[in-house]
């Protein structure tokens, strides 16, 4: 049995909504940024799909290069975030508002 | 059975090595070391590192070519990006030095970071495939994201390196989703093909109607978005002005000039050369941004109290103006653009050392009204920062005079007068909120009572000096470095 | 053996039944064979020969996520290296020296770790 590509394609397009609009509503810097990773795994999930339509692995070897990217992020990210928690005991974005325009 | 391996061409990514095995030596130095011996050596180490990545840059000036497996390309654009960048770096390390001393900051990963943000932004600028762009992106992106958060006691440093990186993230989530519906497109993430049969994106765009172009359009969008974010583009600018407010000055400074024209070699390389033919159908969304972020912009930077959170508006308001170039999208916006950022660079750097110097130990003092009477206190440096208040501005015997010109220029070549009236009527604002900040200085009296901030030292009193003498030097005789952008080319296959 | 794209799952679910089986099985049996003599000694947990205080759950200091992250990173790394390995034989000296050089660079940031005494058990 063969899925067709193009549900792997709306799966990978709704994950990708679902990480934008996450991570502008929530307000947790943790959950924002889960969110955000929810979105670099649907780039995944379409790089995947796209190598398998085309018939190469290219897209499969970009996944690694984007999967090793995110762990930098979620390794520089967390940092700051537990700067911030461990300063005021929150990582509540609406807490954090001492810069205003 | 032999494996085709990818022939070893390592001029292309000569400048980043150097960097990157200078930075190393730094890290690794002062680690083994420790703070037992005194740290004269580090800022030596970085500009040395530096100075050779320019070099090294520099030497492959008019070579066409494409190295590794067709990743990078080594044109007089990258060349001209790389040795702008050694220069920012260099500004930087320097004036770090003076920053970090004063405010006793650790200073071997101030210098490390900082070489390989340079190295990451190099990287962009030469990246002849989508995803050397996005992983050049995010090696100058993550070492900037601890840059604003240096000073790590500071809460608003936090803050401000918090939102940088939230939003900084999200950005590159598009730019990733713009980069994979593009390989859904053409089956390459290449931009220029490199064999008889491997297709790239700037032969399938030239292909012209005939092939199905929707999502190649789409991804287009979302990796405009993803840069728009980076160059500080309104509507994506959200970050900017708590981020460069947040940030140690020099680390602003950095951030406005590298960043910006990083990110902007990027955005230019992908739309006026690799989608020039697509160039109807990304042209209103970029008329769209830059008419937004010109007016955004200016407009909001006159209400700021606080002068980096000024010079942060200000520079998306720039952004704007090289938008403008880039949209023009002909050879003339090229070169102007690139002489734009590399000018505005300088410029932003020495008025981000000037409000280094200014501000004082801890950075306590960069509300507008801190600069009341700052020229009778300190004449040399308020001097320095009006000559950069009136490049910004724009006005006539400063190289943000000419930059404005040649950029408004094309944009008239290719036919946008109107894009250039709004241009100009933005910088109209623009120059208000500048003439704000010479008011205070020179028409009010110092507060009583108030101690003036410490002179800076002999580096970064040298940093002010040579960026205001550029400034100078490049609204009088501009002659060479436009030449220098206008030879300028992207890399043409078998030219 | 069954065939087909489902089929190769089958394979494998029979494999996990087999071996959660084997489980199952042989601690049951030695249920049935040893002796069962209950003093309060023998259910205590074992902590090296220390009578264990407090709770299980307890909280460790935050300053060791530290260990998570260089994890993360080591973790990470693997990804280059099984491609790697998976045609190093045909990828010859080059290709080694790329990955010496690879490993070497994480090596320094592990050694700079070290120095700035973030391993360090508190």
């Amino acid at each position: 049995m063969r899925v067709a590509p193009e549900y792997y394609l709306s799966l990978a397009g709704l994950m990708f909504v679902i990480g934008v609009v996450g991570a502008l509503i929530r307000r947790n810097a943790i959950v924002i940024f889960m969110f955000v990773e929810l979105m670099l795994n649907a780039v995944n999930l379409a790089f995947v799909t796209f190598a398998r339509m085309w018939g190469h692995v290219d897209g499969q070897v970009l996944v690694f290069f984007v999967l090793v990217v995110a762990a930098a992020e979620v390794v520089v990210g967390l940092a700051i975030i537990l700067l911030i928690s461990r300063n005021r005991g929150s990582s509540d974005v609406d807490d954090v508002n001492l810069l205003r325009w | 059975m032999e494996m085709d391996i990818p022939r070893i061409e390592l001029a292309g990514i000569a400048p980043e090595i150097a960097l990157t095995v200078a930075a190393l030596v730094i890290l690794v130095v002062h680690a083994v070391l420790g703070n037992r011996f005194s740290t004269w050596y580090l800022p030596y180490l970085a500009t040395l590192g530096l100075v050779v990545a320019g070099a090294l840059a520099v030497i492959v000036w008019d070579v066409n070519d494409l190295q590794l497996s067709g990743m990078i390309a080594l044109d007089n654009f990258a060349t001209f990006v790389k040795v702008s960048l050694a220069v920012f770096g260099l500004l930087t390390v320097w004036l770090g030095r003076d920053y970090l001393t004063r405010d006793r900051l650790e200073e071997s990963e101030f210098y490390a970071l900082v070489l390989f943000a340079v190295a990451g932004m190099m990287l962009m600028a030469a990246a002849a495939d989508l995803i050397v762009m996005f992983l050049a992106l995010e090696t100058f992106s993550i070492a900037l994201y601890v840059l604003v958060a240096f000073k790590r006691r500071s809460t608003e440093a936090q803050e401000s390196a918090m939102k940088y990186f939230l939003l900084g993230a999200f950005s590159s989530a598009f730019f990733l989703f713009g980069i994979a519906l593009a390989y859904g497109a053409v089956g390459t993430t290449n931009l220029y093909s490199t064999g008889p049969e491997a297709d790239s994106l700037f032969r399938f765009a030239s292909a012209g109607p005939s092939t199905d172009l929707d999502l190649l359009v789409l991804a287009m969008g979302l990796i405009i978005v993803g840069l728009g974010f980076k160059i500080a583009a309104v509507p994506f600018h959200a970050w900017t002005p708590d981020a460069y407010q947040g940030a140690p000055s020099p680390v602003t400074g950095f951030m406005a000039a590298g960043s910006k024209i990083a990110g902007f070699a990027a955005l230019i390389r992908v739309l006026d050369a690799i989608l020039f033919p697509l160039r109807w159908d990304w042209r209103p969304l970029v008329i769209g941004i830059a008419v937004l972020t010109m007016i955004v912009g200016s407009v909001l930077a006159v209400v700021q109290e606080d002068v980096k959170r000024m010079l942060a508006y200000s520079s998306i308001a720039h952004a704007g103006f090289v938008l403008v170039g880039v949209v023009a999208a002909n050879d003339r916006g090229v070169s102007g653009s690139l002489f734009y950022l590399a000018t505005y660079g300088l410029t932003v750097v020495g008025s981000f050392a000037v409000v280094s110097i200014l501000a004082g130990p801890g950075e306590h003092r960069t509300r507008l009204t801190d600069y009341r009477g700052a020229f009778y206190q300190r004449p040399l440096l308020a001097g320095a920062l009006t000559l950069f208040l009136l490049a910004l501005a724009g006005v006539p015997v400063t190289s943000g005079f000419v930059a404005k010109l040649v950029v408004f220029g094309a944009a008239i070549e290719s036919g946008y007068w109107w894009l250039v009236v709004i241009g100009v009527l933005a910088s109209a604002i623009a120059a208000f909120f500048y003439l704000r900040v010479l008011v205070v200085m020179y028409m009010q009296e110092p507060i009583e009572g108030v101690e003036p901030a410490p002179s800076g030292g002999w580096l970064a009193n040298g940093v002010v000096a040579i960026t205001a003498a550029t400034t100078i030097v490049f609204g009088l005789a501009w002659g060479p470095l436009i030449d220098a952008a206008e030879h300028a080319r992207f890399f043409v296959a078998g030219g | 053996m069954p065939k087909g794209y489902f089929g190769q799952y089958v394979t494998i679910g029979i494999f996990g039944l087999v071996g959660l089986a084997l489980v199952v099985v042989t601690l049951q049996l030695a249920r049935l064979v040893r002796p069962n003599v209950p003093s309060p000694e023998k259910y205590t947990t074992y902590e090296s020969g220390i009578d264990p205080i407090g709770q299980g759950w307890v909280h460790t200091n935050v300053r060791y996520y530290i260990y998570a992250l260089l994890f993360v990173i080591f973790d990470v790394e693997a990804i280059f290296l099984f491609p790697w390995a998976i045609v190093f034989e045909r990828l010859g000296t080059q290709a080694f020296i790329e990955m010496i050089i690879f490993i070497g660079i994480l090596a320094l940031a592990l050694l700079y770790a070290i120095r700035k005494k973030v391993l360090e058990w508190l």
